[in-house]
């Protein structure tokens, strides 16, 4: 299992700070969630991890800065699920996933038998064999999120980040594909990093869950010290009712205001 | 279908001995092999020196283009681009005016040819002018701000071309038989003058196929994947310049192929540059071997321009194809 630590992570575009000073500790096989508003900077800090969008600071992943890391070897140690993945629809599933091992193969070398060998074990375990040659295009949300999660589980890497991995899915499918990622999770031993709007269901499958609002860390904990009803009016703008289910699950049910 | 086309190419022909002697003769040529083909000495001369280096050098032009469009189309995500849309052969043709108007009698005795490296270097420059134009006024996944910026490039490069031309009139003969092309006029020379470019830029684009899949997902996951997008794309953008511009060099413009083919072998067999790539390579010169017939025996003694067959041949089989695909869904 590997940790993931953040040291001052800031991430600029042009004169807009959108990360600022970020930093926390993710622990071994901890499911860290940052939730926070539109523009809070949760987008920017996964794309600065997987090396989209350059960062100052240190990201250190299991004792070595990913500064030192070559692309390669960042892509075998974090894989990443953004928030639309592009899926052309002229690809079939297997060549999708393939795609996932992309970090194992030399720049003009081909896949070797190990890496079709590990696809097609991904495709069982996700109990997705039926969709190997279905068309990309030909598929519905909730197996696209599902085709995309295989990817980046066939690049066996440790730690795994998620954009916004419910957000055009409908409540049973969101379910299924954070079932799906907590299974994974407990399976291999993955460290997992997701930003999600959904705040009952961030808080009902993530450890622990960071505030971020304009790109600074507001307030880190468990669901029970972070969802609290003071803390998100002043920073999302919203009256809401936080429920205390008896299991200790958080529910965030938005209040309309009362009119005037 | 290559090797069918290649003979086919040497089996026709408005002079010559009767088409089936051919084949036997070619057989006899090769070590180890007598087969008495009737084929006599002058009769295999026109075959060996007038038609197989036309069919030699229109295969290697088909493959080259049809190749390199299949790469520009992976490496800028669009599937309209091709090497004439972006630029590259009017940026080629250039190159090669600048080339006649300096000094064409001195320069072709040089060690290097510098007609193939001026087309080079202008149909790099050319790329690189419409995709910086394209990209900047577009974002990146315009597929239309590429095109019309390819448009505008060619367009400049035309009227700079004319320009010169114009100040330069006595070469206006030269440039413009050059830029019709010289495939009818082939010799083995003209074969040794591009192949060593496309040998290069074809090896070097087919190594290139897998990872033209995995910028298929976009730059930014293709990144998270551990691709170095930008170097890859330069590389690319860089050999399939070379090759386009090395083949304008002997054959002119000839439009239709880089973008045709393509897509022909995407509905056969898919849109996966693995297969794309190396598919699109042989039908690309079986394609070009096989419109340049009609060309040399329509209207015999003269010739029709392979361009015209190109586009005569093309748009009914990319119509065929479109077609059976629909039905078969």
């Amino acid at each position: 299992m590997t940790s993931l630590n953040f040291e001052k992570v800031s991430v600029q575009y042009g004169h807009r700070h959108a990360v600022v000073e970020f930093s926390e500790v993710v622990r071994p096989g901890e499911w860290l969630c940052l939730i926070g508003p539109n523009g809070a900077g949760k987008s920017s800090l996964l794309r600065a991890i997987v090396g989209i969008v350059s960062f100052s600071g240190n990201i250190v992943v299991d004792g070595a800065t990913l500064h030192d890391r070559n692309a390669r070897r960042r892509a075998q140690l974090v894989a990443y699920v953004p928030q639309s993945p592009v899926m052309p629809s002229d690809m079939n599933a297997y060549e999708y996933v393939l795609l996932g091992r992309n970090p194992y193969v030399s720049h003009f070398g081909s896949e070797s038998v190990h890496d079709t060998a590990m696809v097609n074990s991904v495709f069982e375990r996700l109990d997705l064999s039926d969709f190997t040659h279905r068309q990309l295009g030909e598929l519905s949300g909730g197996e696209r999120q599902r085709v995309a999660i295989a990817r980046a589980v066939a690049q066996e890497a440790p730690i795994l980040l998620l954009d916004e991995p419910t957000s055009s899915l409908d409540i049973g499918h969101q379910q299924q594909a954070l079932e799906l990622v907590d299974k994974l999770r407990r399976e291999h031993g993955l460290t997992v990093v997701s930003a999600m709007h959904d705040l009952t269901l961030a808080g009902s499958y993530a450890d622990r869950l960071v505030l971020m609002h304009e790109g600074h860390r507001v307030v880190g904990g468990t669901a029970q010290e972070v969802l609290r009803a003071e803390t998100l009016a002043e920073f999302y703008g919203v009256s809401v009712h936080v429920h205390h289910e008896p299991d200790g699950t958080v529910a965030v049910i938005p209040r309309r205001s009362l009119r005037t | 279908m290559l090797v069918l086309a290649l003979l086919c190419g040497a089996m026709i022909g408005p002079a010559g001995p009767t088409w089936w002697r051919i084949p036997l003769e070619l057989l006899n040529r090769l070590p180890l092999l007598t087969i008495h083909s009737g084929v006599s000495e002058s009769e295999w001369n026109i075959i060996w020196l007038v038609r197989m280096p036309r069919v030699v050098l229109a295969g290697l032009v088909g493959c080259t283009l049809s190749i390199a469009g299949a790469s520009y189309q992976g490496v800028f995500r669009n599937p309209l681009v091709d090497p004439y849309l972006l630029g590259v052969a009017a940026g080629a043709g250039l190159g090669a005016t600048f080339v006649f108007t300096i000094n064409r009698a001195g320069s072709s005795t040089w060690l290097i040819d510098p007609l193939p490296l001026a087309a080079f270097g202008c149909g790099l420059a050319a790329v690189l002018v419409t995709y910086v134009v394209g990209t900047a006024f577009g974002g990146e996944r315009s597929s239309t701000t590429l095109v019309l910026a390819g448009v505008a490039v060619t367009s400049l490069v035309t009227a700079v071309q004319a320009f010169l031309l114009q100040r330069h009139s006595d070469v206006m003969r030269e440039v413009y038989s050059w830029i019709l092309g010289r495939l009818s006029t082939a010799t083995w020379t003209d074969v040794r003058l591009v192949l060593p470019y496309v040998v290069l830029s074809t090896t070097v684009l087919l190594f290139h196929r897998r990872l033209l899949d995995v910028l298929r997902v976009g730059d930014d996951e293709a990144t998270a994947l551990g691709a170095h997008v930008n170097r890859i794309r330069l590389v690319v953008v860089l050999f399939a310049t070379l090759g386009t511009a090395a083949v304008v060099a002997v054959s002119g413009l000839i439009g239709f192929v880089g973008i045709i083919v393509p897509h022909a072998v995407r509905l056969l067999v898919g849109a996966s540059y693995r297969v794309v790539l190396p598919l699109s390579f042989l039908l690309g010169g079986a394609f070009l071997i096989t419109a340049d017939i009609p060309g040399r025996i329509l209207s015999n003694p003269a010739e029709t321009p392979i361009g015209v067959v190109t586009a005569f041949l093309g748009a009914p089989f990319f119509l065929l194809i479109l077609r059976t695909r629909q039905a078969s869904r």
